[in-house]
């Protein structure tokens, strides 16, 4: 009896001892179960676990984090994070400190990281275009103005995505266009410019297999596309006027696209200003089915074995999140995890969902498979959820 | 959050009317603290998707009071309300009444509330 408590109470000494150590780094752990959570209205950081469905810390001082996206160093270890006002903060997930921070911009949007890790590209608005920096140190290595018209113009950049060497894409918001550039040497950037590809860009993607890039039109109704694999894409429309000239409804919330939109052949994605997912062969890129769901979709989401898509909603419908089953081709549930669902992301296997409820100042946790809430963390005005598995997946 | 109209008092209307004259000179009804604060939350999370949570500006153009001094009331009013076609700028009639849209419009324009 004495030696089991002599026992725990080592044990907690050692655990406490290992605690205090964090800081220095020398807890043995990896960092494959634990993200980010954004705190938009606090410009901080939860750094979460997983399994243990836990806040390992909190990291502040980050500036403003409205729409602050995150990527991962290859190794899990690290998260970047692009803030709003152009802070782009390298954040260790092991001491919860900040590794290095520059202000890069005077209003970003988000970023993307290299297939071989070594560049961290952010895309702004203002000043339009992309800068590439060292992902060691976050020294800037190129700088890219996204100019049209007369060269003196600049877009604002959306849709920013890795692609396999050390690609990225993107397209020009205010010019319609798609652009390539190829960073293989990051000095020395090679840009392919699409002009036409639509108007208004708000987004893009990359698929999961790094083939095709897409960019979502606000503009019109229609996708523009890229193959990626061909040695000079070419570009290509799809889903032209899904509208079907109808009148569409106000947009309060613009979509959002990443590579989860695919699931098995098939990729989901918003209708802009539509109660509408739309359904693609990513074969043969004709539409092949539409969804009608409860609100406009802002992210569509596959579960990462594309068995389900979860899909959330903008103004009005934001407490809602439905649930399409891929096998049985139907909604199969339609749950109100809380106020002002922002965000989702999915545990690196699909087994859980973290969803943002803003205004419930919580992270809300549901099991997929059952549909059942499972737990919560409390997180103030929380938006972006990233976790580290993102770190393995080209288009993330 | 709820969007039905919001019910107003009268009598914290005037008040609120006579108090904040100066910053506020056409705010003839106020909406109660209730709807007030939901309001703010409105502009600075939903607004703030595309006009920054700090309203500095994003997809859509900052609206600090430096950005809109010298733009008429009435016309913010109205793209507010109406929105502004051939932009992602969507109507808020509908979430929104006149009278909220003149309050959220004056208090961009002396500078929005925090919270």
């Amino acid at each position: 009896m004495l030696s089991v408590l002599l026992r725990a109470i080592a044990a907690l000494a050692l655990g406490t001892s290992l605690a205090g150590c964090a800081g220095g780094g020398a807890a043995l752990r990896g960092t494959g179960d634990l993200g980010v959570v954004i705190e938009r209205a606090d410009g901080a950081v939860l750094v979460v676990e997983n399994s243990t469905r836990s806040i390992l810390g909190r990291i502040d001082g980050l500036g403003d984090l409205s729409h602050a996206h995150a990527v991962f160093s290859r190794d899990g270890r690290y998260a970047y994070v692009f803030g709003r006002d152009g802070g782009l903060s390298k954040l260790d997930l092991l001491t919860r400190r900040v590794a290095a921070r520059v202000m890069q911009a005077g209003n970003s949007i988000g970023g993307a990281i290299s297939q071989d890790g070594r560049l961290v590209v952010a895309q702004n608005y203002d000043p339009g275009g992309i800068k590439v920096f060292d992902a060691g140190s976050l020294e800037l290595l190129a700088d890219i103005p996204a100019t049209h018209g007369d060269g003196t113009l600049r877009s604002k950049v959306v849709g920013l995505a890795d692609a396999p060497g050390n690609r990225f894409v993107f397209a020009l918001y205010d010019a319609g266009e798609i652009w390539i550039a190829d960073l293989s040497q990051p000095r020395s950037p090679r840009i392919t410019r699409f002009p036409g590809a639509g108007r208004q860009p708000y987004d893009g993607l990359v698929t999961p297999d790094g083939r095709h890039y897409l960019a979502g039109l606000f503009g019109e109704d229609g996708i523009a596309a890229l193959d990626l694999w061909q040695p000079q894409p070419q570009l290509r429309r799809i889903l032209s006027g899904y509208g079907r000239g109808e009148q569409r409804l106000p947009v309060f919330k613009m979509p959002h696209l990443r590579g989860w939109a695919v699931a098995g052949r098939r990729a989901y994605l918003p209708a802009v200003g539509r109660h509408e997912v739309l359904v693609v062969d990513t074969e043969t890129w004709q539409e092949v089915g539409r969804i009608p769901v409860k609100g406009q979709p802002v992210f569509v989401m596959a579960r990462p074995d594309g068995r389900q898509v979860w899909i959330n909603f903008a103004l009005p419908d934001n407490g809602w999140v439905q649930v399409f089953d891929t096998l049985g081709g139907k909604i199969v549930a339609s749950l109100q995890p809380g106020r002002a669902v922002l965000h989702m992301e999915f545990t690196a296997r699909g087994d859980e969902v973290w969803m943002s409820a803003r205004d419930d100042d919580r992270v809300v946790i549901y099991d997929t498979a059952h549909l059942a809430r499972v737990g919560e963390i409390a997180a103030r005005s929380p938006s972006g959820i990233f976790f580290a598995s993102r770190a393995a997946r080209i288009g993330f | 959050m709820d969007y039905r109209i919001g019910r107003f008092r009268v009598l914290a209307a005037v008040l609120a009317g006579m108090v904040s004259c100066a910053a506020a000179p056409a705010a003839l009804a106020a909406p109660d603290d209730e709807r007030g604060r939901s309001l703010v939350r409105l502009v600075r999370q939903d607004c703030g998707a595309c006009h920054g949570m700090l309203l500095t500006g994003g997809l859509g153009p900052a609206l600090s009071p430096d950005a809109l001094r010298d733009r008429p009331r009435e016309a913010l009013v109205a793209t507010v309300l109406g929105g502004r076609p051939g932009t992602p700028m969507p109507p808020w009639r509908g979430l929104l009444t006149e009278d909220e849209a003149g309050w959220i419009v004056d208090r961009l324009q002396a500078g929005f509330p925090e919270r």
